[in-house]
């Protein structure tokens, strides 16, 4: 009789031990492990950026990068919105320039990653997206010809070595761009066209660099890479590695009931698509309609991957060839962003409409109908202690 | 006390068996549910039975999230190869109502009826669906593949 108690008491003691260790089915395992940070795959070349990985370039990028003598007044550089201790963002619901903008500073960490950039993606590469804040009114706010002034004077040197001469700068306007002011557009429209095209091409080569800067900008190693490395080795976790109850749910709730990897998927947790969330629009903030409006734009910009600034040849414009340029679906579809450190940098979404996850999570279990087209979420039935169990999850994606 | 050990061993075989059960449609559970999926085989006849169409990743694997070329082969019913035909894409993914993330496009034709169909990225798991319209001097057609991530 004893040795049947013992024997009772031994298997008793066997389930419980395996029902206390986290428990995940293989297709659960197989997303959770690509999720993981190190499934993220190397970083490719950049065909249409020749000094994308050039340490010179990089060096020169990182100078302008942080330079606020790359603005109108000397006020602004990139590194005022996007802050190199805040994840490269600022934590505005909108970022603050020279004057207000309509949108949230978007954090970088893999930002080379991408193929479409801003919350509609209305630029095709890295580089010819560095080169639109310098000339927006309400970021920078300089022109094109200001700008290649201020290389000359500044960097000549440095420049040089880099991308080979500058342009012979006799007659040409301070002030100019096809952008700008009326005075400013009235000069640029009075260039010849060689002269456009040279203030033009120092102007793409300054977005080169600040491209190849930013390309060294990596999301870093969390909490949750740890917990899924060893999830996929079967190594027993340690330390901070070990999960609670709590973020366990929340992790199976993520990539199941609630549905949140079919956009945020892959090791940086963005599917780098456009889609209709139904996140409202903020009040005394222009008509914003996201990727629809940004399809004319990028396909209008001179600095696009068909136009005559890229380096290497047309095969790497796949995206912006095979671009879908007129679906339903686009209207007010802002970019996935990156849940990576999203839990330390609120407020959320693309012009910070909320400023907490709780807010983000019951954003999506309510689901509440676009203003306009059609939001893809669908509403959710969540209890609290499940919401709660979400939101601890993205932050084991920070830690 | 012979016949208690007796009783005891006919139980705990029952409770073995029991589990090994259990352990079976647990196992196996999964599996099923899978078969009963959306047909994704790579070759099929046309919706009105004009074509048998192939679909397939032109470097053997998909990948999600990169974008890609697919050949889509169209042959008679006779088996002879179809040539000089328009074709045009559409889909998407039908559980969460969105269409495709790119337009892929039919770029080039390499003969022996294979065309390649360039732009064509799956940007998340689960069911996706293509659906092709093709004209050739055989008549007009569609058909639809499915593809599961
Ligand atoms: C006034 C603040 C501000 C300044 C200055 C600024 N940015 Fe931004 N940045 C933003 C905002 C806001 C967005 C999103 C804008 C949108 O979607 O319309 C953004 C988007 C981006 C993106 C796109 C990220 C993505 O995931 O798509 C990159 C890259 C970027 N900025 C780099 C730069 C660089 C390089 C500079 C300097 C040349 C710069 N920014 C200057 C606020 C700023
Ligand atoms: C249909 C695709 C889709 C699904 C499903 C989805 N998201 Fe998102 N998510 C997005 C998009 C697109 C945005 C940006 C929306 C905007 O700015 O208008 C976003 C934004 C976010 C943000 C804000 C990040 C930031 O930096 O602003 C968080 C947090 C987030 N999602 C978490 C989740 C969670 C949790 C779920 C599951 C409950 C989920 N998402 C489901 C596409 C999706």
């Amino acid at each position: 009789m004893k040795r049947l108690f013992c024997f009772l008491a031994l298997t008793v003691a066997v389930i419980l031990v395996g029902c206390g260790k986290p428990d995940f089915s293989d297709a659960e395992k197989k997303t959770i492990a690509s999720l993981a940070l190190n499934t993220l795959p190397s970083l490719q070349p950049d065909t249409t950026n020749r000094f994308a990985d050039v340490p010179a370039a990089a060096a020169l990028g990182s100078t302008l990068f942080f330079d606020l003598g790359m603005s109108r007044d000397g006020t602004v550089s990139c590194s005022t919105c996007h802050k190199i201790d805040r994840q490269f963002q600022d934590d505005l619901p909108q970022a603050v320039g020279v004057g207000r903008t309509n949108r949230r500073t978007m954090a970088l960490a893999g930002v080379a990653r991408d193929p479409w950039f801003f919350w509609d993606g209305r630029r095709d590469s890295l580089w010819a997206q560095a080169v639109t804040p310098l000339e927006n009114p309400l970021e920078q706010a300089g022109n094109r010809a200001a700008y290649a002034h201020y290389i000359k004077t500044r960097f000549g040197e440095r420049y040089e070595r880099i991308f080979g001469p500058l342009p012979d700068f006799a007659g040409l306007p301070l002030n100019a761009s096809p952008l700008g002011t009326d005075a400013e557009k009235a000069a640029w429209n009075a260039m010849s066209d060689t002269q456009r095209d040279a203030i033009n091409r120092v102007f793409a080569n300054i977005g080169k660099a600040i491209a190849a800067f930013e390309r060294s900008i990596e999301p870093a190693q969390t909490r949750f890479d740890r917990f899924a490395l060893d999830l996929a080795t079967g190594a027993e976790p340690k330390d901070d590695a070990v999960f609670t109850r709590e973020e366990i749910l929340g992790l199976k709730l993520f990539i199941g009931k609630a549905n949140c990897v079919i956009c945020h998927n892959g090791p940086r947790l963005t599917d780098n698509s456009f889609h209709n969330t139904g996140a409202p629009p903020v009040a005394d903030l222009p008509l914003d309609r996201g990727r629809i409006d940004a399809v004319a734009q990028v396909e209008a910009d001179p600095f696009n991957c068909f136009g005559a600034y890229r380096d290497g040849d047309a095969s790497a414009c796949g995206e912006l060839r095979f671009m879908v340029k007129d679906a339903p679906q686009l209207m007010r579809a802002y970019k996935t962003p990156s849940l990576r450190g999203a839990a330390t940098r609120p407020p959320y979404m693309h012009a910070g409409q909320f400023s907490s996850l709780d807010e983000v999570v019951a954003h999506y279990a309510k689901a509440a109908p676009s203003v306009e087209g059609t939001s893809e979420i669908h509403p959710l039935e969540l209890s609290d202690r499940e919401r709660a169990a979400l939101v601890a999850f993205l932050k084991t994606l920070s830690e | 006390m012979a016949s208690l050990w007796r009783y005891l061993l006919a139980g705990l075989g029952l409770a073995a068996l029991l589990v090994g059960i259990l352990a079976v449609v647990y196992l196996t559970a999964p599996q099923s549910a899978q078969t009963v999926g959306p047909d994704v085989s790579r070759t099929r006849n046309s919706d009105n039975g004009l074509f048998v169409a192939s679909f397939s990743p032109e470097r053997g694997v998909v990948r999600q999230g990169e974008l890609e070329s697919w050949l889509l082969t169209l042959k008679t019913k006779a088996g002879a190869p179809v040539e000089g035909a328009a074709i045009a894409i559409s889909g998407g993914m039908p559980q969460h109502d969105h269409g495709l993330p790119t337009s892929p496009q039919a770029t080039d034709y390499l003969g022996d009826g294979r065309y390649r169909i360039e732009g064509v990225k799956f940007t998340m798991s689960g069911l996706w669906q293509l659906h092709f319209a093709i004209s050739a001097s055989a008549g007009s057609d569609t058909v639809l593949f499915n593809v599961v991530l």
